[in-house]
């Protein structure tokens, strides 16, 4: 079917930013993420089950400082997609839908993300 | 799709859908996702708690059944949700067919040999000497 030169409505360009489109493109973005993240995952258990040099290794790659930026956008980003997940269940289930109710949804996933991340960081990194 | 067919295109889609799967991608994407709410908890809580142990602690915590029957079942939840929803994105930004095609057998693929090699490692773990 040619679709080269029909008219577009209108796209993403026209609307003004809101809570609920972002967090519908960061959901898929993490997503994504998340991908590369199990990819990490599968590395790390790999290792683990080939012995300690080759573990050595990994485990000093996700300890420099740029191993910990990474995997702290892996944590932020499961308890994103995890947070963002639930209110997509409950819209699946039917919940939800009023604006005021999206907005104060929102605002949870988003302080939930910070607080369980940071939670998580303590526990790995703090001797919590 | 031939041009040539008389049926319409509602008579086409009706019943089987294009993927002749009806709602079975929607439905084991949210039950993979209701696994993975609790399975994700723990696995955050764990691995974290592992952050700073050396190799013998990771072997003597999987070599828990415990331990190994969740990371077994994160693990296939997580691929099978990581792969519905990568053919999701594939469907919705890769447009040419043969490039989709291409890419929807890449994930397939990907995903699979990437889950059986995580699996693996935990079960060299769990039942290794």
């Amino acid at each position: 079917m040619a679709a080269g030169n029909r008219p577009l409505s209108p796209h993403l360009q026209v609307y003004r930013w809101q809570m609920s489109m972002l967090f519908s493109i960061l959901h898929r973005i993490t997503g994504v993420g998340l991908a590369l993240g199990l990819v990490l995952l599968t590395w790390w258990l790999v290792a683990a089950a080939s012995g300690a040099d080759y573990f050595n290794t990994v485990h000093a790659v996700m300890a420099s400082w740029i191993g910990r930026v990474i995997l702290l956008g892996f944590t932020a980003s499961l308890f994103f997609h995890l947070c963002n997940g639930l209110r997509h269940l409950a819209w699946d289930a039917g919940y939800g839908f009023e604006i005021e109710d999206m907005q104060k949804t929102g605002r949870l996933v988003l302080a939930a993300t910070v607080v369980l991340t940071l939670g998580t960081f303590l526990i790995g990194y703090g001797g919590l | 799709m031939s041009d040539r067919s008389l049926r319409t295109p509602l008579a086409r889609a009706r019943g089987l859908g294009s993927a002749k799967g009806g709602t079975h991608h929607f439905w084991l994407q949210r039950l993979t996702a209701i696994a993975l709410v609790p399975l994700t908890v723990w696995f955050a809580l764990s691995v974290a708690s592992l952050a700073t142990v050396d190799l013998p602690a990771v072997v003597t915590w999987m070599k828990s059944p415990l331990s190994a029957l969740l990371m077994l079942s994160f693990l296939l939840a997580g691929f099978w949700h990581m792969k519905l929803g990568l053919q999701v994105v594939i469907e919705d930004y890769v447009h040419s067919e043969w490039r989709k095609v291409t890419c929807l057998i890449l994930n397939n693929l990907i995903s699979m040999f990437l889950a059986l090699a995580a699996t693996l490692a935990v079960l060299k773990m769990l039942l290794g000497g």
